[in-house]
């Protein structure tokens, strides 16, 4: 069969591919559709500006008990006694857990402890500081770089089990423990890279920073348990229903049949909400005890401490080139810190992203006394980048070459090329001067950065298409929508398919008592169920066809569903409406379920697996920037960002997701960090006020132009677009700062005194 | 070890008092003290006392306890639960609900401290099936994602067009500086408010 092939407005031409058994022929490109690639609403858009959509914090089943966790306030402390009793003869108290055990070791300032449920917030609040805890203070290190030195407190004594299981990201087992040290992991090397240098006619080398990012999702997690003798009904905050049901089943030992999680509304998650988490079992546990359903809520300060963060870096960085700017050698050695868990290595990004024979990694997780890190939107390749695209950008300095003729030279990707073209066009780079030329206090600049992230396929991913004896249409999955509107993509899938409009479509997801669906993390949601999706709806259709043919005169093979109608020989007049079709089927309703397909052409992946595609995923940002020299501050004046995914679903959508996350970029770029103080081991700034997030006021006119790329890979071509869209901000902003005031600073957040300090106005911080 | 400061009950009150008497400017010591003893309220609590609160032009009589919040009464005892909680401490505006028409974080706010001020939530913001025309807008420029800030940030731009007609795009971000979206929402709500603003004489 033959699939639309290339990026729109640069030339699609046409692949052949194979289609696997049972799968749809090719759609065409977006612009002979009618409901797929256009501005569709969002479906529950009603029902979220008028407050009546219920988040799981809404939900209130009768009976239900509310709990609190007691937390650590010591970064580390050996417990040597526990005791309950008096909060458990609290009134109103109808369920006491004690997690820690006498010698369990509190490692971090936010560790668990015990947790209580009861009949208010506030019994359950007034409870907690009935319980006593004994515990003798440890030595603690709450800092990298102490951390790193040879006579620093030990995070994990030799010998201690490391929480490697912890993490959804894949790291391997085997690596030496130095001190607070686990590693090098040095996966992914390749060449020979003393060789690489060795030829290099340019060198380029640079140390760089970036600080612990917080997910900040503006629902907290949050869950309601239900723990019956028939089952567990889980309401839950979460980025993976399926992958929930299958945690509880394994840890209560149920069968999955026993186990239903939902989740209607969720407030966001960014990666911190794709695991059931120790909170989780704690609420269940809690419900098991009291016989009661039971809501937990982190308060904000518990968001901060323990739910999850983006790792802080340390890097350095060494790039080879000659002098026609092709790269002989890079080498990467990073120290990350994940907290009290591992998972912060940053090679991907660098590795991945520009041609080069010779690469060798070394990247190291250090461990210290603060909450554990997890994925968090574009991870490793966040920070990764932040280093490497300064690192490409001072080469192309030191080449002298235009840092976009530069990536011409280095970046296989035709589709990145394609971005590049379009978004110096749009954000007028052609008016970029040479580094630190404004005259005046206050300088302008315009950067450039790009990311690279994988077009990840969830194969375990299903969904049901039911069509009804009154026209009516259902899709059914487990899939969740994180705010992304998955709903309303998949209600654009099946209205494509059956002629209807999207909303004649009813969407009923985020339970797993309907097909499980994929994870969303990993920007995979829509590659993984929307071919599922079509999928299902062709089948349904295809048996529809079958059973109105005779009364239509017809062969089912030529039916057609358009307009509202099934139609013969592509003839709109001939035909019958599709309600009048439906209220001819044998039975009261047809119904399919289907999952993903591994990837056309030969892409194989085996079902379950999260494995990048061949193609990656991409974009391009510009930064324009001012920065006050007198006082250190940076203003972004203008982003533009040019990314790609496939065939994009909805542009409506596709640009809320991309503006959010290049806001979250200049977050990370200018503001965001967790404070940890020496002395005590506590965060500083575990709140909204002092751990700053970008406000309206900070937020730039930011354009977004979306690739039409057809690669022929599924039953709809798409792919995802959440993390791409975050990773090239901040160096993006940073390459802009170089370009207005002539230094680089190379640490985050980019405040005022970084600055300074990198124009030698202030002592540096590290 | 544990936790020492969740004491809702007694710690949340002193601090608005607290802040109250800030706001009200430079003032002497004993003078500060001897006004606070003339008005000084009655004591109730710890136990639930009976309100009556006036919710979305309804008087609801509930039982509370002196200690909760207005964000906590609305979406506990009456069951509003458009109303949103996102960090309980005024640094967000989730819990934003108008005030005798004006915008207010109700997580700052006692529900005793309420009296006969007319409280306007999400749901209320509605006439019946007809939606505001900042509820429209949101839906069409999709002014939002996941959707958890957004009551707060509706009621916000709700409150900014019945003051301010025809806003400009700096008016609309004043009026939502303050309110967090971690989904980046910003650009499409300025774009959504401008949209409906009614052009002056
Ligand atoms: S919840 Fe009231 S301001 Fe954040
Ligand atoms: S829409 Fe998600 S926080 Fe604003």
């Amino acid at each position: 069969m033959r699939f639309p092939f290339g990026i729109a407005g640069a030339g699609v031409g046409e692949i052949e591919r194979q289609i696997p058994d049972g799968e749809p022929p090719p759609l065409p490109v977006n612009d002979a559709l009618r409901v797929i690639g256009k501005p569709v609403r969002r479906q529950d858009g009603r029902a979220k500006v008028t407050g009546a959509v219920r988040f799981t914090v809404d939900v209130k089943p009768p009976g239900m008990l509310h709990a609190r966790i007691l937390r650590s306030t010591s970064p580390n402390a050996r417990v040597r006694a526990i005791d309950t009793a008096a909060a458990e003869r609290q009134a109103g108290v109808r369920a006491v857990l004690a997690i820690a055990r006498n010698d369990s070791i509190l490692r971090y300032a936010g560790a668990p402890i015990a947790a209580v449920a009861a009949t208010t917030q506030a019994a359950a609040d007034a409870a907690l500081r009935l319980i006593r805890v004994d515990a003798a203070a440890l030595p603690f290190v709450v800092d990298m770089d102490i951390a790193r030195r040879a006579n620093a407190a030990l995070v994990y004594q030799p010998g201690e089990a490391l929480p490697l299981n912890a993490v959804e990201i894949p790291v391997s087992g085997a690596l030496p423990l130095t001190g607070n040290v686990r590693g090098p992991e040095t996966l992914g090397s390749r060449g020979d890279v003393e060789q690489g240098f060795a030829v290099a006619e340019v060198i380029v080398e640079g140390e760089y920073r970036t600080r612990t990012q917080t997910h900040c999702c503006m629902e907290p997690h949050a869950i309601v348990a239900d723990w019956r003798a028939d089952g567990l009904t889980v309401w839950m905050s979460t980025q993976f229903t399926a992958g929930v049901r299958r945690e509880l089943a394994r840890v209560f030992d149920l069968k999955l049949s026993q186990v239903r999680v939902k989740v209607a509304a969720m407030g966001g998650g960014f990666g911190s909400k794709s695991q059931l988490g120790v909170y989780g079992q704690i609420a269940v546990m809690l419900s098991r005890q009291a016989g009661a359903p039971v809501r937990l809520v982190f308060d904000r300060e518990e968001e901060h401490l323990d739910s999850g963060n983006r790792p802080e870096t340390w890097q350095q960085i060494r790039i080879g080139a000659h002098r026609d700017g092709t790269l002989s050698a890079i080498s990467l050695v990073e120290f990350g810190s994940a907290g009290v868990g591992v998972g912060a290595g940053v090679g991907n990004f660098a590795q991945t992203l520009y041609a080069c024979p010779n690469f060798s990694l070394a990247q190291n997780d250090v461990f210290i006394n603060a909450g554990r890190g997890s994925a968090m939107r574009g991870p490793g390749n966040t920070p990764g980048a932040f280093a490497m695209e300064q690192a490409i950008d001072d080469l192309a300095g030191q080449l002298g070459l235009d840092p976009l003729v530069l990536r011409d030279r280095i970046d296989p990707s035709p589709v990145r090329r394609e971005e590049r073209r379009l978004g110096a066009a749009k954000s007028g780079w052609d008016r970029r001067h040479a580094p630190g030329a404004d005259t005046g206090a206050t300088k302008r600049g315009i950067g450039v950065a790009q990311s690279i992230w994988g077009a990840n396929v969830y194969t375990n991913a299903s969904c049901e298409v039911r069509v009804l004896r009154d026209g009516s249409v259902l899709v059914l999955s487990g899939v969740q929508d994180l705010g992304t509107g998955i709903g309303t993509i998949l209600a654009q899938v099946v209205a494509e398919e059956f002629g209807l409009l999207p909303e004649d479509i009813t969407v009923h997801i985020g339970d797993t008592d309907f097909p499980a669906g994929p994870p969303s993390y990993g920007s995979q949601t829509t590659a993984s169920i929307t071919p599922a999706a079509r999928t299902a709806a062709w089948k349904v259709k295809q048996a529809l066809f079958r059973q109105v043919a005779p009364a239509l005169g017809a062969t089912p093979e030529q039916l057609a569903a358009r307009d509202g109608k099934i139609i013969i020989g592509n003839d709109p007049a001939r035909g019958m409406n599709f309600r009048d079709a439906t209220a001819g089927m044998r039975t009261d309703q047809l119904s399919v379920v289907e999952s993903r397909a591994d990837d056309y052409g030969g892409f194989r992946r085996r079902s379950g697996d999260m494995a990048g595609a061949v193609n990656d995923l991409g974009g391009v940002q510009f930064a324009e920037v001012s920065v006050d020299t007198e006082t250190g501050s940076i203003r972004v004046e203008r982003i533009v960002a040019v990314q790609d995914c496939g065939r994009p679903m909805n542009p409506k959508l596709i640009e809320s997701q991309v503006m959010g996350g290049v806001l979250m970029g200049i977050s990370y770029a200018l503001l965001e960090e967790r404070v940890i103080d020496q002395h005590t081991g506590r965060m500083m700034n575990a709140n909204l006020e002092q751990y700053k997030l970008v406000g309206p006021r900070d937020t730039p006119p930011i354009e977004v132009i979306v690739l039409e790329n057809y690669q022929g890979q599924s039953a709809t071509d798409a792919y995802g677009i959440a993390e791409p869209s975050n990773i090239a901000t901040a160096p993006a902003i940073a390459n802009a700062v170089f370009n207005a005031i002539g230094v680089r600073v190379r640490e985050l957040p980019m405040t005022p005194a970084t600055v300074l300090a990198a124009l030698g106005r202030l002592p540096r911080r590290s | 070890m544990p936790n020492a400061d969740r004491t809702h009950s007694v710690t949340r009150r002193l601090f608005l008092r607290g802040t109250g008497a800030t706001a009200s400017g430079v003032a002497l010591l004993a003078d500060m003290h001897i006004a606070a003893a003339a008005d000084e309220p009655p004591i109730v609590g710890p136990g639930a006392i009976p309100l009556t609160l006036t919710v979305n032009g309804r008087n609801q009589e509930v039982s509370v306890e002196p200690c909760m919040t207005l964000a906590e009464v609305l979406r506990g005892p009456l069951d509003l639960t458009g109303t949103k909680i996102g960090c309980d401490r005024g640094a967000c505006s989730a819990c934003t609900v108008w005030l005798d028409g004006a915008p207010v974080a109700s997580c700052m706010l006692l529900a005793v401290d309420v009296g006969a001020r007319a409280v306007t939530t999400i749901e209320g913001l509605a006439h019946g099936d007809t939606l505001h025309p900042v509820q429209e807008a949101f839906i069409a420029h999709d002014a939002l994602q996941c959707g958890y800030c957004t009551p707060g940030m509706v009621m916000s731009c709700a409150a900014l067009l019945e003051r301010v007609p025809n806003p400009t795009a700096d008016d609309v971000r004043a009026a939502i500086d303050g309110h967090l979206c971690r989904c980046g929402a910003y650009p499409h709500i300025v774009e959504a408010v401008l949209a409906v603003r009614k052009p002056g004489p």
